[in-house]
């Protein structure tokens, strides 16, 4: 076991696999030499040499492309697009072919890869270094989604994800990258894909969350123990597939939701797991299903903290749930 | 000759001494035919007789498919069709230049390359259809083939998606130091997308052995290529991304091939990337939806009319004392005979099974998927069948 910060956690699940797998191949914009602008991938162009270890031209729909290629011809690439801010460019190469490929083909072309991206608010970086994108490929057929919340989670899933026969979008909330450190085993291992895990049960209200909202959660439910709230946490880690038992398992017990995300509210994951509920569970509902999200702003700079949710407004939304 | 030709201002480099006849095509381009379809011996490609032979009767499969294609479409018997008319020396010259263990990454409007690869009339005819025979269980229009185990990759309808994942095949390749290249093609219109300059900079700097074809059939749907770009020619861009280009006349199917194969023996010993600018005219619409008569002059068309590819690669093998009338008359007979088959064989296929929807999604179906075709199997129950209300495709 090793204490490891979340980064840290993720550079050594890419060395394990790139140890244990020669089709394992980094590619992206200062992933090399430089070791990422987040170290995510320091010393490892040096480990396993430029072949494997690629500093790309400066262009994201490039890279996701040249993956696509690779994959296809028997490679295992995990890209990095440096912030996800700067995913779009890659859009059509990860929805219309990434994701698109396995179907249209009828089975015949694979497209395995991982994408890896750092996401999220809380670290200064404006507008264009803080935005949640997940929505826009959740709602892709063909891609998967996960995003840890923790060194032992990342590490596990970043392994089941580059062993996973599909293309995997892989967002790392860089908020967390240095400000949580967990035992990390040394050994390879998987965290599955698709299931979702209660890191705080409570029998009065479910907290859902992923990524960076869910240490926010867990501190949320400590302001409400005192408040008469016993929460329950749930880190979704994968919005795609959606574990939709453990969700619903912990609605119908508690009757109360508060989906936490920061992306921005509408159109946001949290409504589409707001939908399953009503769908699922209705009668198991003692109060409406809140969301405490980003705001349907673009993402600011200097008021950001304004703009995240924080543990006490998610405090404050179990209350309102719970006195409902 | 890829160097001769990496420069705009180079002359044109045929001199046979035959008496030069006016050609719409840009003098600039590499040519083995004159207008007389007479070759300059200089640089005409070696190639066996059994070679060029096959080479004619894929250019003239490829033509027939076309109008059987074209024709199925008219008769309401299939929804769409792309036709390749004028271009078909560009997709048998360059797959000619081919091992069959090396990638091409084709656009739409290639089916000459998928035929000379390999692939069977049938398998093409049921993508027509989209039919529960066809490789891709119905779930593309048309012309988006795919064939994995021919290294033939899937089509995209978004354009030259396909230019910079050529790059990334020949990129693994290369690393796994195997010998294979990836071709890929695309139009005029799709030098200005996004991922033909992402390609050609990747290729370039990563010196990954691919080879890329422009097919410049100067129409982008009703655009034409000046409204593309302000460059002199494609082939020159080139230059920028720091690679040979050459520019050949694409409806001279042995300069095709010479250049391709040219640029196909660089890229096997490790050199590099190489554009090639297939100068041709789309001698049909867009596609079965399109009237090119609101957009473009007859009389272009009239002029390229006069080259046809076909026409001059029969008159080059006629000279040869390797064609003739009869043998002309008993080809047509035979490759209509084994179209008609396929299209009779393929049209009797069903449509795909409707559990088929869900299927290679992912490689195994998500929670949310199982009970999405449980739900429509109840509705199905319920229902009993499904009304296509689909209207006609408009593009």
């Amino acid at each position: 076991m090793a204490n490891l910060t979340l980064v840290q956690a993720v550079r050594d699940a890419l060395l394990t696999e790139m140890t244990l797998d020669p089709r394992v191949v980094l590619m992206g914009e200062d992933v090399g030499l430089n070791g990422g602008v987040f170290r995510a991938t320091e010393g490892l162009q040096k480990e396993f040499g430029e072949e494997r270890v690629m500093d790309t031209p400066l262009a994201e729909s490039g890279i996701i492309g040249l993956a696509c290629g690779m994959a296809v011809n028997g490679m295992k690439p995990v890209p990095e697009i440096q912030f996800m801010d700067f995913i779009f460019p890659a859009f059509d190469q990860i929805v219309s072919e990434v994701a698109k490929l396995r179907y249209r083909s009828g089975g015949g072309f694979k497209c395995p890869m991982v994408i890896r991206t750092p996401y999220g608010g809380g670290i200064k970086g404006g507008h264009y270094h803080s935005q949640s994108g997940e929505t826009y490929f959740a709602h892709t057929a063909g891609l998967k989604v996960v995003i840890p919340s923790n060194p032992y989670d990342t590490k596990g899933l970043l392994i089941a994800a580059i062993r996973d026969p599909d293309p995997v979008l892989f967002m790392e909330p860089k908020r967390l990258y240095r400000s949580v450190k967990g035992e990390v085993p040394e050994e390879a291992y998987t965290v599955e894909i698709g299931k979702a895990q209660v890191v705080r049960p409570g029998k009065d209200v479910t907290l859902i969350a992923w990524g960076a909202m869910v240490p926010v959660c867990l501190k949320a439910a400590e302001l409400c123990e005192p408040r008469g709230a016993d929460c329950e946490v749930i880190d979704v880690r994968t919005l795609v597939p959606l574990d939709e038992e453990t969700i619903l398992e912990s609605v119908r017990k508690t009757g109360r939701v508060v989906i936490v995300h920061e992306a921005q509210k509408t159109c946001g994951f949290g409504a589409e797991i707001s939908a399953l509920i009503s769908e699922e569970a209705i009668l198991s509902l003692e109060a409406p299903i809140v969301r405490v999200t980003g705001l349907d702003t673009p993402f600011p700079y200097t008021l950001e903290h304004i703009y995240l949710p924080d543990p006490e407004r998610v405090a404050l939304a179990v209350g309102k749930v719970k006195n409902f | 000759m890829l160097e001769k030709h990496s420069k705009s201002k180079k002359k044109k480099i045929s001199s046979n001494g035959h008496a030069k006849a006016p050609s719409v095509l840009r003098a600039d381009c590499f040519r083995v035919l004159d207008e007389a379809n007479r070759p300059n011996q200089k640089v005409e490609p070696k190639l066996s007789k059994e070679v060029l032979l096959r080479m004619y009767r894929q250019m003239q499969m490829t033509r027939f498919y076309d109008e059987r294609g074209m024709l199925l479409q008219r008769q309401g018997r299939i929804g769409f069709y792309v036709p390749s008319f004028g271009q078909e020396a560009i997709q048998i010259g360059t797959t000619a230049a081919l091992k069959q263990t090396d990638w091409i990454f084709p656009s739409y409007r290639e089916p000459g390359v998928f035929i000379s690869r390999g692939a069977s009339l049938f398998d093409m005819l049921c993508n027509l259809w989209g039919n529960a025979s066809d490789v891709c269980k119905g779930r593309q229009m048309p012309n988006h083939y795919s064939f994995s185990d021919l290294r033939l990759f899937s089509v995209s309808s978004p354009i030259s998606t396909q230019v910079i994942q050529a790059v990334g095949a020949s990129l693994a390749s290369k690393l796994r130091k195997e010998k294979d290249v990836a071709i890929t093609y695309f139009g005029d219109g799709g030098t200005s997308e996004n991922d033909f300059h992402t390609g050609l900079t990747f290729a370039g700097v990563m010196k990954t052995p691919t080879v890329f074809i422009c097919t410049n059939n100067q129409f982008a749907i009703s655009v034409p290529t000046s409204k593309q770009t302000a460059a002199e020619r494609i082939a020159d861009k080139a230059i920028g991304y720091g690679m040979p280009g050459i520019a050949v006349d694409g409806n001279d199917v042995l300069a095709v091939y010479a250049a391709t194969q040219e640029a196909v023996d660089r890229a096997r010993r490790g050199e590099g990337p190489t554009l090639i600018e297939c100068v041709t005219f789309r001698m049909g619409p867009h596609s079965s939806s399109d009237d090119p008569t609101r957009y473009r002059d007859s009389k272009m068309f009239d002029a390229w009319a006069k080259r046809d590819p076909i026409q001059r690669f029969r008159q080059y093998l006629e000279g040869k004392k390797l064609w003739d009338q009869k043998k002309q008359e008993e080809l047509e007979k035979e490759l209509k005979a084994i179209l008609a088959e396929a299209v009779e064989k393929a049209e009797k296929e069903p449509a795909p099974d409707i559990e088929t929807l869900f299927e290679d999604v992912y490689e195994h179906p998500t929670a949310q998927l199982l009970r999405q075709r449980e739900a429509l199997q109840k509705e199905q129950e319920l229902r009993g069948k499904f009304e296509n209300t689909s209207e006609a495709f408009p593009l």
